[in-house]
């Protein structure tokens, strides 16, 4: 499976994501600049990597989301293509309305950086299908902006139309209803604050992590 | 022209940094504190001729987040 990642100015999980996309389908990911206006081609899937782009200036991922490059990912994502973005990728998707919701400053204000116990809610869709459904697995965090918030309204059509993905099994960050992640309407968008890139080999602590890119390579592409 | 754009928390949208604040006032020993909200203040300078709907469009594309904040505009 082809794969890309896009990188902007501040990403800094853009090569963590490269290695573990590239031990998983065996082949490099493009890597995509922020100001090229289209994705290459034949790509399964899209990256939107972890990091502080724009030094988290205005709101975090607010300005990558107006980038050129995010233009095309959107109008990909809405034909289907599926794309993940973790942590500053998530904050990222929400701001280019990919994703409901928007990622407000941890609850205890502290820049929160260990791992974290996560349940698998939904395990029928194309990330995540390689996991259990009420599985806990354990996937680092490492953000200050993790605080998922959404009105009342949109949290229960979330939950009741299968859409959050992972939920934090106990207190990390204040994130409405303990989301860890979502899914948009169609399944083929994934925002998580957790690092599954950061946990795909046993040097790593263990790779609970790397399952959800074996799904993915199994699910959307050879 | 110039503007100022007030960006704030909607109501009931917890403000954890608003809290910081209000705590460490408490611990200067203001009294009668009774809530700190945190917002952002972006000052533009724009053509004369910028009507209300362009400045509403980059309040509503990017300035301000609608899922979490309001926006209020001031002309200087």
């Amino acid at each position: 499976m082809k794969t890309a990642v896009i990188v902007f100015p501040g990403s800094n999980c853009d090569r963590d994501i490269a290695v573990a996309l590239e031990r998983v389908t065996g082949a490099k990911p493009d890597m995509v600049w922020h100001g090229d206006s289209a994705l290459p081609d034949g790509v399964g899937l899209v990256a939107v990597p972890g990091g502080f782009s724009y030094g988290d200036y205005l709101r975090s991922g607010a300005i990558a989301a107006r980038s050129p490059i995010m233009r095309a990912v959107v109008e990909a994502a809405d034909n289907g293509l599926p794309v993940l973005g973790i942590c500053n990728g998530f904050q990222v998707l929400t701001e280019a309305g990919l994703l409901p919701g928007a990622l407000m400053r941890n609850e205890g204000l502290n820049f929160v950086c260990r791992p974290a116990s996560l349940t698998v809610e939904n395990a029928q869709s194309a990330f995540t299908s390689r996991y259990t459904a009420g599985e806990t697995i354990t996937i680092p965090v490492a953000h200050h902006d993790g605080n998922y918030f959404a009105d009342a309204d949109t949290l229960d059509r979330l939950e009741g139309e299968g859409r959050v993905a992972f939920r934090y099994a106990g207190a990390v960050n204040g994130s409405a209803r303990g989301i860890a992640g979502v899914l948009n309407a169609g399944g083929n968008v994934l925002g998580m604050m957790p690092h599954p890139e950061r946990r795909i080999e046993a040097a790593h602590g263990g790779d609970d992590g790397r399952r959800l890119f074996e799904g993915l390579l199994e699910t959307v592409g050879a | 022209m110039k503007l100022r754009i007030f960006v704030t928390l909607k109501p009931g949208v917890l403000d954890p940094q608003g809290k910081a604040i209000h705590k460490a006032l408490d611990n200067l020993g203001f009294a009668g504190v009774n809530d700190v909200r945190q917002g952002k203040l972006i000052e533009l300078d724009v053509a004369d001729q910028t009507d209300d709907a362009q400045i509403d469009a980059m309040c509503r594309q990017l300035l301000a987040n609608t899922v979490i904040e309001n926006y209020r505009v001031e002309r200087a």
